[in-house]
């Protein structure tokens, strides 16, 4: 029988593999975009489980909004990598360092 | 085993297996494409959870619109994938070392973790029965109600990533002719024509 562990285990093994793809990928920013994407899955699939498990509505709701937020981030940051792209002709993320921050 | 079981770790190895993928392909067109696979089987698995209004979002939301916009934008860019890859060997051990790590620390964490007994007796909203509501009907039942005011600043958040995102990919070309409504507006037929008496003979000099 599947029970909540099960889905824990899944979405930690996610996150984990979110993790893994931003430091596999460090110069390309799109992979890296992608694996932040997996990572905000993984824990809306924490939150549904959770939800389903206790039987609370509510982590539902959360789902949705870190679903806004999550595809909010994803236009932002295509929209700045685009423009980025434009200016210096490069996605690399070891020279985005014109602010010298 | 019964055939939700069975589906749950079909679910689960497509997922998992997706999303290394996504990681490690060569191609960023097929990280897009294997992205699309993870967000379809977390559907499924939203579907086993009796989350079907999420499931139909994610479909909708993730694969219709963010998946697209991240393939549109890895096929717009004309960059040297190949070169961005070869560093990918390097980095390997470091990325193993950090995901082994974290991995064994949620394992502890797991390992000692126990429900509170108080958990269920400290629910927000408790699912309605399915035979009274479903789904959809009583997410829209608290949605509308007890979270209206967090639904409308998600509202505004899409609105600002909107603007935010037309505004920094906007630009003017210079050597394009553009339509200019108010100076056509502004014409007047005085200034445009100019009627000269030219005398026979002679011309306008």
């Amino acid at each position: 029988m599947v029970g909540l562990e099960h889905y824990l285990t899944v979405a930690t093994a996610l996150f984990v593999i979110g993790i893994f793809g931003i430091f596999l990928n460090r110069k390309n920013i799109i992979i890296i975009l992608m694996s932040i994407e997996l990572m905000l899955l993984s824990v809306n699939i924490n939150l549904i489980a959770f939800s389903s498990f206790l039987d609370d509505l509510v982590g539902q709701v959360f789902t949705m909004f870190v679903l806004t937020v999550a595809a909010a981030e994803a236009a932002i940051g295509l929209a700045i990598l685009v423009c980025f792209f434009r200016n210096r002709g490069t996605i690399a993320v070891e020279d985005v360092n014109v602010m010298k921050g | 085993m019964g055939i939700t079981d069975i589906t749950f770790y079909a679910l689960a190895i497509t997922l998992l297996s997706a999303g290394f993928l996504v990681t490690v392909s060569r191609n960023p067109v097929h990280s897009v494409l294997w992205l699309i696979l993870c967000f379809l089987s977390a559907a499924g698995f939203f579907i086993l959870l009796g989350a079907e209004f999420i499931a139909m979002l994610l479909i909708i939301v993730y694969v219709g619109a963010v998946a697209v916009l991240f393939l549109f934008v890895v096929m717009m860019l004309d960059v040297d994938f190949a070169a961005l890859k070869g560093e990918m060997a390097r980095y390997f051990p470091i990325a193993s070392i950090i995901g082994i790590v974290l991995l064994m620390q949620m394992a502890l964490l797991f390992g000692s973790w126990q429900e509170a007994e108080s958990a269920r007796s400290l629910r927000q909203a408790p699912t309605p029965d399915i035979a009274e509501m479903h789904n959809t009907k009583a997410l829209g039942m608290i949605i509308y109600d007890q979270y209206f005011l967090l639904f409308q600043v998600s509202g505004l958040i899409l609105l600002v990533a909107m603007i935010g995102a037309i505004v920094l990919t906007l630009r003017h070309r210079k050597n394009v002719k553009r339509q200019d409504v108010v100076a056509q507006m502004q014409r007047d037929p005085a200034k445009a024509m100019e009627l000269k008496d030219v005398k026979s003979g002679q011309g306008l000099g």
